[in-house]
């Protein structure tokens, strides 16, 4: 195979003798650096909010984890409409992290959140320089029944040109560091796919210190109007997701998985029982489920009960 | 727990005019409960779901009237009776019909009619009669102005061009009423909107329409900035208070 090799098998290893097993015992729980989850299906962020308003579809207590909707320092309304292009098997947004800021999410959405929601929350945390980062996930840190901090490292980042933070090794690395000096929980880095290494990234962010890998987050894409001429999206370009990357989300956590001996989320077009097993067998501990949440609020739901 | 996945079928779809068309469904509408709300159907081989706004509905029939103007809705305008649908429905809060009015106007832009019978019909149940002035670019796009007459309200009919009706826009046929109204819903293109919004002294609210990811709250792709914060199109209204809106 070109442009990677296979190292010893990572943290996360099922085999097809592991999975018959668990598809008979019906017990799905995982463990994802020390905490427990009842099944490995967590809804991606951004595409469950902050879980109680999903509360009022089904009881999103049978969900293994939810990671909350990407959250930054300061409020942010995002990016001008129209934010949403749909594709063949997928969609493209670019919501551009709108968000109502790190302590409006902890005095407001996370108390929402644990009033219906009983499990471990992942917190995803995104930024546009590493001290908002840090500050971010300082403060998030200390939040009861938060148990894993998923930095989410596609943003741009503003003192360095504008480049985001996950593509390039030496940024991943500085922002995980810098991370895991202030905070005491889990660190897993989602990592962005529109890279020509992934697994050099995936090396610096473990090297760095990272507890765990989520990967990946969406693929760049844009769609143009026939009619008009002009991109749909009014931001140009946004994040390409749903069942039409699944297979490249697969092949990601399969070289991630052969390199690193960290859990890895796996995420990325999933939408069936199907995918998620394709996924465990891939290398994954845990798997995230996003766009198909959009098109069927019970998509999670019927993920779990078709395990 | 709220069970807003329903499978609806059709029992007639029926073309109107050049580009307008009338769907009948049938199945279990529960999940609906105030006017103005809308339903968001799976369409085969489309990823995203197309939002539709509901015209009128009872316990188990639902009315739609939709514009084909893409690949979704040509598509819907294929289907035949006995086709089912995936369809999410009771989306989005809807019209006020308790609001404080004796002589409310109806305002409907294009396509932006439909949500209107409905309502209608309820504020008439209420024992308010609201006046409903239906405004179109030309003759040749007019639906809807039988409906409403054969449940006993009154229609003005406006076009732009003035083919037919009033010559103008909603803005000018109102103020040919021969008594002022004291509350106004509307719901059709983003400048009607914003001039009903603007050049009207008296409240109302207006029903707004937006490119949707999921059309029940979760992916904020529809966001609106409000003076009371980022709403979502989809959950937090469609439907908006006029003193809640920002015009740019």
């Amino acid at each position: 195979m070109q442009g990677w090799t296979c190292v010893q098998k990572g943290g996360a290893d099922m085999e097809i003798t592991e999975l018959r097993a668990r598809e008979k015992s019906g017990d799905w729980s995982v463990v994802l650096s020390g905490v427990g989850l009842d099944n490995p299906v967590i809804p991606a962020s951004g595409c469950f909010g902050f879980g109680y308003g999903m509360a009022e579809y089904y009881d999103i207590n049978i969900l293994g984890s939810i990671s909350f909707k990407g959250t930054t320092l300061h409020p942010r309304f995002g990016n001008p409409l129209p934010r949403v292009a749909e594709c063949e098997a997928g969609m493209i947004n670019s919501v551009g992290l709108q968000n109502p800021g790190i302590h409006k999410v902890i005095s407001e959405e996370l108390p929402k959140m644990r009033e219906v929601f009983k499990k471990p929350i992942i917190a995803n945390i995104s930024g546009f320089s590493i001290e908002e980062y840090v500050e971010c996930c300082r403060l998030i840190d200390k939040e009861e029944q938060v148990e894993i901090i998923e930095l989410n490292v596609s943003c741009p980042n503003v003192h360095g040109g504008g480049m985001s933070f996950g593509t390039q090794p030496g940024s991943v690395a500085e922002v995980v560091k810098e991370v895991k000096r202030v905070i005491t929980k889990p660190l897993y880095v989602k990592l962005t796919p529109n890279v020509t290494d992934i697994v050099a990234i995936a090396k610096a962010a473990v090297g760095a210190g990272a507890d765990g890998l989520c990967l990946i987050n969406t693929m760049l894409g844009m769609r143009i109007d026939l009619k008009t001429g002009k991109p749909v999206i009014a931001n140009v370009m946004g994040g390409f997701s749903g069942p039409a990357i699944f297979p490249v989300a697969l092949r990601m956590v399969w070289q991630v998985s052969h390199a690193v001996s960290v859990p890895i989320i796996g995420c990325g077009g999933v939408s069936t029982a199907d995918d998620v097993k394709e996924m465990l067998l891939a290398g994954a501990t845990a798997v995230e489920v996003g766009a198909a949440n959009l098109v069927d609020p019970y998509a999670c739901k019927k993920i779990i009960e078709n395990l | 727990m709220r069970d807003i996945e329903k499978i609806y079928t059709v029992e007639s779809n029926v073309r109107l005019t050049h580009k307008t068309w009338r769907m009948e469904l049938s199945g279990d509408m529960s999940e609906l409960t105030r006017p103005g709300q809308f339903v968001n159907l799976r369409i085969e081989g489309k990823y995203l779901r197309r939002p539709i706004s509901v015209s009128d509905y009872d316990q188990n029939r639902l009315l739609l009237y939709y514009d084909v103007v893409g690949a979704g809705t040509k598509a819907m305008s294929e289907m035949h009776k006995g086709v089912k649908i995936n369809t999410l429905t009771g989306l989005g809060n809807g019209f006020n019909e308790e609001a404080e009015t004796s002589r409310p106007a109806l305002l409907g832009g294009g396509i932006g009619c439909a949500p209107l019978l409905n309502l209608a019909r309820r504020l008439q149940a209420r024992g308010v009669t609201p006046t409903v002035i239906l405004g179109f670019n030309t003759a040749a796009d007019v639906v809807m102005e039988d409906v409403f007459r054969e449940i006993g309200i009154e229609v003005i009919i406006c076009t732009v061009d003035g083919t037919k009706g009033v010559k103008g826009f909603v803005t000018d046929a109102i103020k040919i009423l021969p008594e002022e109204p004291d509350y106004f819903y509307a719901c059709g293109p983003m400048p009607m909107l914003r001039a009903v919004c603007t050049g009207l002294e008296i409240p109302g609210e207006v029903s707004l329409e937006s490119r949707m990811g999921c059309g029940f709250g979760a992916c904020v792709c529809c966001s609106l900035e409000t003076k009371d914060g980022a709403k979502r199109i989809c959950k937090d209204g469609p439907v908006f208070r006029k003193e809640e809106l920002i015009w740019k």
